[in-house]
């Protein structure tokens, strides 16, 4: 049986000429729950867009679940970043989390009494369903948060990408959205992009650190070497708000 | 305004209203809720390039508006989707070199001259019975495309990136949408100029996208309020003998004002 979720080969991306991901390996475990950290255009919404079919790779091989990200896509759940989305659209909490069921099954069943429920239940998993007739633009940004999560989780899928989830969530906020993701691990594997590795490190098992190329650690902490990676990071992952603290530049040989 | 409708041209011009509300309302949700407002107009000033190849070349009206709107919404579509960065230019120069491109053709035709005032305001008095089959067709069509593709539309307004992950064909649908705007601009401009579809196409969704929980209903009562001031505009311009297209902007414009202060006032309560 092979517990490899993810396994990406000899990936190579570039964006206009420029190279965003060079010769990348990488594998994740079924069960893992991952931080992806790494500078800004690092290449981490990348990689995670590489993972689930948006972006086509120049080079290398990307395996979801022994499949191809496009066949795998229906088993993937994603959480994209909620800052380019419109609050003002005219759209209701329910209708955002049936958008997940959007191409299961035939259009005349579309949004049929099993969506709603599997919508329900989603809704109902995060707490949120009393609030599934309320216009989105109405919600706190931790609420329309776990409004995306429902959204994500209504496939019910294997794997869940986030993307920044807690980019606009208060610390509290953050904290009950931390503890949501460590129950929901315990049936999926989580991926989850990030720049405050110091909140999270209580609840993730290991750490990736994507900076052109991917170095993973099987722990929730940071090596040096990721840290030399990584700079200049981002501050919150050195000195959690500290002034920047200033790391000798490292040398490749 | 009941002793106006024993007019024939008066019972045309406000079922002509009616129906342009229609296409204004679905449509017009679709435009603004995908910040497709620019992109509207500059497949409107282009369509008036139609017009001088049309008179140019001695063919119907519609083969040369609908051909060069359609074209325009094309290359539209292609280069916002391939460049997105650089589409806002491309389409103000469709935009300049399609009106330009009409005047000129107009220039070279011998003997006859186009009034570029009932191109930008349109004449909804004169309106013939053929016409507004016409705009019947096309705005039915239009609805039962948009009912069809609902939900699919609603995914690539809110979400295009998730619509794509969900197996959603947003390409196909974008080029749907502006083959769509195209068609509504070049049968609507006939009846009420370019200037007011922009308004219509405009201001009445942004008015229901305040007060409203769903794209349909949005449609819905974008398309109310088009009607609202459609007939109230016919009204007062008959009553005053005002030209119709312009009172029926300023009462939209009117509409808009009063929408935004009402809106200022809910949020200070």
């Amino acid at each position: 049986m092979n517990d490899k979720v993810i396994d990406i080969r000899d990936l190579w991306f570039s964006y206009n000429g420029q190279p965003v991901l060079t010769n990348v390996n990488f594998k994740v475990a079924r069960g893992e729950f991952m931080a992806i950290i790494g500078p800004n255009g690092g290449g981490k919404t990348t990689l995670l867009k590489l993972m689930l079919g948006l972006l086509e790779p120049d080079r290398g091989k990307i395996r979801i679940l022994g499949l191809s990200p496009r066949q795998a896509v229906n088993r993937i759940g994603y959480v994209p970043q909620n800052v380019h989305i419109n609050r003002n659209f005219p759209i209701s909490v329910l209708d955002v989390v049936l958008m997940g069921r959007l191409g299961m099954g035939s259009r005349s069943k579309r949004h049929s009494p099993a969506h709603r429920a599997a919508a329900r239940q989603a809704l109902e998993r995060l707490e949120m369903w009393s609030f599934h007739r309320r216009h989105i633009g109405e919600l706190s940004g931790g609420q329309l948060q776990k409004v995306f999560i429902a959204r994500a989780l209504v496939t019910e899928p294997e794997i869940l990408f986030l993307d920044e989830p807690t980019a606009s969530v208060d610390t509290k906020g953050q904290g009950d959205l931390y503890t949501l993701l460590q129950e929901l691990n315990q049936t999926i594997t989580i991926l989850l992009v990030s720049h405050d590795v110091m909140a999270l490190s209580r609840h993730i098992k290991s750490v990736a650190c994507v900076n052109r190329n991917v170095l993973f650690h099987d722990a929730a902490e940071l090596t040096e070497e990721m840290v030399d990676m990584a700079y200049p990071c981002p501050v919150d992952i050195i000195a959690h708000g500290l002034p920047h603290r200033v790391l000798p530049t490292h040398e490749d040989g | 305004m009941i002793e106006a409708l024993q007019f024939e041209f008066m019972r045309n011009a406000l079922l002509a209203g009616l129906l342009v509300s229609v296409a204004c309302g679905v449509i017009g949700t679709l435009v603004v809720v995908n910040r497709l407002v620019f992109l509207a107009g500059g497949i409107a000033h282009s369509a008036y390039g139609g017009i001088g190849l049309a008179l140019f070349l001695g063919l119907p009206y519609l083969v040369g508006t609908l051909g060069v709107a359609l074209l325009a919404a094309l290359i539209m579509a292609v280069v916002s989707l391939k460049a997105r960065h650089r589409s806002d230019t491309i389409i103000g120069v469709i935009w300049a070199v399609g009106m330009a491109a009409g005047i000129i053709l107009v220039d070279l035709t011998p003997g006859y001259n186009v009034d570029l005032m009932g191109f930008l305001f349109g004449s909804i008095l004169t309106v013939p019975r053929s016409d507004l089959w016409q705009m019947l067709v096309i705005c039915l069509a239009q609805v039962i495309i948009v009912v069809y593709y609902y939900n699919d539309f609603l995914a690539m307004s809110y979400d295009s990136e998730f619509a794509r992950l969900r197996n959603i064909p947003v390409g196909w649908l974008y080029f749907l949408l502006l083959g769509m705007i195209a068609l509504s601009v070049v049968i609507i401009i006939r009846v009420v100029g370019l200037i007011l579809v922009i308004a219509l196409l405009t201001m009445p969704p942004y008015i229901a996208e305040k007060y409203t929980r769903s794209l349909a209903a949005m449609m819905a009562l974008s398309t109310a309020l088009s009607c609202l001031f459609t007939t109230t505009g016919l009204a007062l311009a008959y009553w005053l003998d005002l030209t119709s297209g312009a009172t029926i902007i300023l009462v939209a414009a009117a509409g808009f004002l009063i929408s935004m202060a009402v809106q200022r006032l809910r949020i200070r309560h």
